[in-house]
């Protein structure tokens, strides 16, 4: 049986004042950390690793006695990841909690070698764990806060414009997925009642594929804009997303798709009753005439 | 029981749904208006949903029976204001309501009763009572 | 992972529905979740209360905040002991979708949250428990 466990609690104070004076400045980085903040810390780690080595298991942290030491852990290393310390300072402020324990150890054990050397091998192996969890939990705390960012970015990127009083657009660029269409249903649905619009554009020549995924994602942005009282139209239909549509069996029989932007501007306009109209006559007689000829009035 | 005023606006009914409805709320608001467009000859009933901030599948499906009953009752029935949070969380939901016209405020919603009705009732254009 | 607010209130009356939807709205306040969020989450719930009262014959539902560094969650735990769900799968498939159907609204309702479990056991009862993390 180990007997760590009872070095470690006959020792607490002693190790802990030794583990504060072995932290270098490089360490305690007193710029993101006040020193008052980082006694009370590190008091309240070393009572839990106490605690979890009483269980007898010193270098087994599965064992549930270690549970609210492997919290703690992850939250003061969390916090310190959200400061600003980089991963190696919060590794070696544990680590550097060896050497504290080591003299503990020596002073019981220091005349018996072999027990010596057995204890100091445990100690060295349960605070490597301990190390390595600070790690691990720093690395899910960046995760989460890029996966933020990149939520952020993702409103950035989907601009809706508006073409014309009551008429908006939404070309959307990139792929299509569920955290996408979240953004852009909020973008959109939020722009037609701020611009009190009716028809709305939703370009997809930025898209590359338009699988069945995709078609169920703009499906659902329709049917919200819908039960706003506004309709959309799809423009910037390619001939072969036209065909992984028919391939697919994707139903838009409910829906008003056009290939050109234009043309869904030009319906849009019909649809909220108004007409382009030209003001100033064509310039040559000769094109003028030929052009007026090719530009019959659509009904 | 308190009960949610239905206007009468020559031949269309107007509502205003403001209260977080109970379950039997609505059910009441569901029998009046039915009662009420019997009673007066309705053509057009306009929903206001401006106010609610929450719409769970219950009232989405009162929504949906107060339209189809309308409709057997020769009547129409628009939806409007729905806020876009409860746009995207009934569509998440499943429901699409794709048998209730929709409008964005009570102005373009009273343009398209008329568009679909008309106002046959022109004696009393203008008129805006209790029904 | 810590609790920080725990709460319960019971499902015995419609009227009890409309008060576990605003308590929601209220907690869901407090953490800061955006409307979209908000507004998901309360509808959640009130699918989910409509249903213990309803199929469950009443229960209760225990609101908690959750700290799990940096993220925070509202967790509501739906609880009856009403006769249960023979089968879970069909309870989750999607009952309706212009209004017509009777669906228990789980398939839905699984869609607004970020967790969700049930568990339930005919002539027992059942247990829902939903999570929206900020």
């Amino acid at each position: 049986m180990s007997r760590l466990p009872e070095i470690l609690r006959q020792h607490e104070s002693e190790i802990y004042a030794n583990w504060l004076r072995e932290m270098t400045s490089a360490v305690r980085r007193s710029d993101l950390l006040s020193e008052k903040q980082l006694q009370g810390e590190s008091k309240e780690l070393l009572t839990a690793i106490v605690e979890g080595a009483k269980s007898g298991d010193v270098a087994n942290l599965e064992n549930p006695a270690w549970e609210p030491a492997k919290e703690l852990l992850q939250s003061v290393s969390a916090r310190r990841a959200q400061s600003g310390f980089s991963p190696s300072e919060t590794a070696t402020y544990i680590l550097s909690l060896k050497r504290p324990i080591f003299e503990a150890i020596r002073k019981e054990l220091g005349a018996k070698a072999d027990e010596l050397f057995s204890e100091i091998w445990t100690a060295t192996l349960m605070i490597d764990k301990l190390a390595l969890i600070t790690a691990e939990a720093f690395q899910s705390t960046r995760e989460q806060l890029i996966t933020r960012q990149q939520q952020d970015m993702l409103e950035l990127s989907t601009p809706v414009v508006k073409l014309w009083d009551g008429i908006l657009a939404l070309p959307i660029i990139g792929t299509l997925d569920s955290a996408r269409t979240q953004v852009v249903m909020e973008s959109l649905l939020g722009a037609v009642v701020q611009t009190n619009s009716r028809v709305a554009i939703i370009d997809i020549t930025g898209v590359p594929t338009v699988d069945t995924l995709v078609a169920q994602h703009l499906l659902k942005t329709i049917t919200a804009a819908r039960l706003m009282g506004a309709e959309c139209i799809i423009s910037g239909v390619r001939p072969q997303i036209a065909q992984t549509i028919v391939h697919l069996g994707i139903d838009l029989s409910q829906v008003i798709t056009k290939a050109k932007l234009s043309d869904a501007f030009a319906l849009a306009l019909q649809k909220s009753g108004r007409a382009v109209v030209r003001t100033t006559p064509e310039r040559s007689p000769v094109l003028g005439n030929r052009l007026a000829a090719n530009k019959e009035p659509k009904e | 029981m308190e009960k949610i005023p239905i206007l009468r606006m020559g031949s269309f009914l107007l509502v205003t749904i403001q209260v977080d409805m109970h379950d039997r709320l609505a059910v009441q608001l569901q029998d009046d208006l039915t009662q009420n467009i019997s009673d007066h000859d309705a053509t057009g009933v306009l929903i206001d949903i401006s106010s609610l901030e929450i719409v769970d599948s219950f009232i989405g499906r009162m929504l949906a029976n107060i339209a189809a009953m309308a409709r057997v009752l020769d009547a129409e029935t628009v939806v409007v204001g729905m806020q876009p949070a409860v746009a995207i969380t009934l569509v998440e939901l499943g429901m699409s309501l794709s048998g209730v016209r929709t409008a964005l405020n009570v102005e373009s919603g009273m343009e398209l009763l008329y568009e679909i009705r008309g106002n046959f009732h022109s004696d009393q254009d203008n008129e805006i009572s209790q029904a | 992972m810590k609790s920080l607010k725990r709460e319960t209130f019971p499902i015995r009356t419609s009227s009890d529905v409309v008060v576990a939807r605003q308590k929601v709205r209220e907690w869901a306040l407090e953490l800061k979740f955006s409307i979209v969020d908000q507004t998901k989450i309360v509808t959640a719930a009130s699918e989910l209360a409509r249903n213990t009262l309803d199929h469950g014959k009443g229960g209760k539902v225990i609101l908690e905040i959750l700290d799990d560094t940096p993220r925070k969650g509202l967790k509501l735990l739906f609880e009856d002991n009403g006769p249960g769900i023979a089968d879970l799968a069909a309870a989750l498939r999607d009952g309706f979708t212009t209004g017509g159907g009777m669906g228990l609204g789980l398939g839905g309702s699984k869609r607004l949250v970020n967790d969700f479990a049930l568990e339930s056991e005919v002539g027992k009862g059942t247990k829902v428990t939903v999570v929206r993390w900020k």
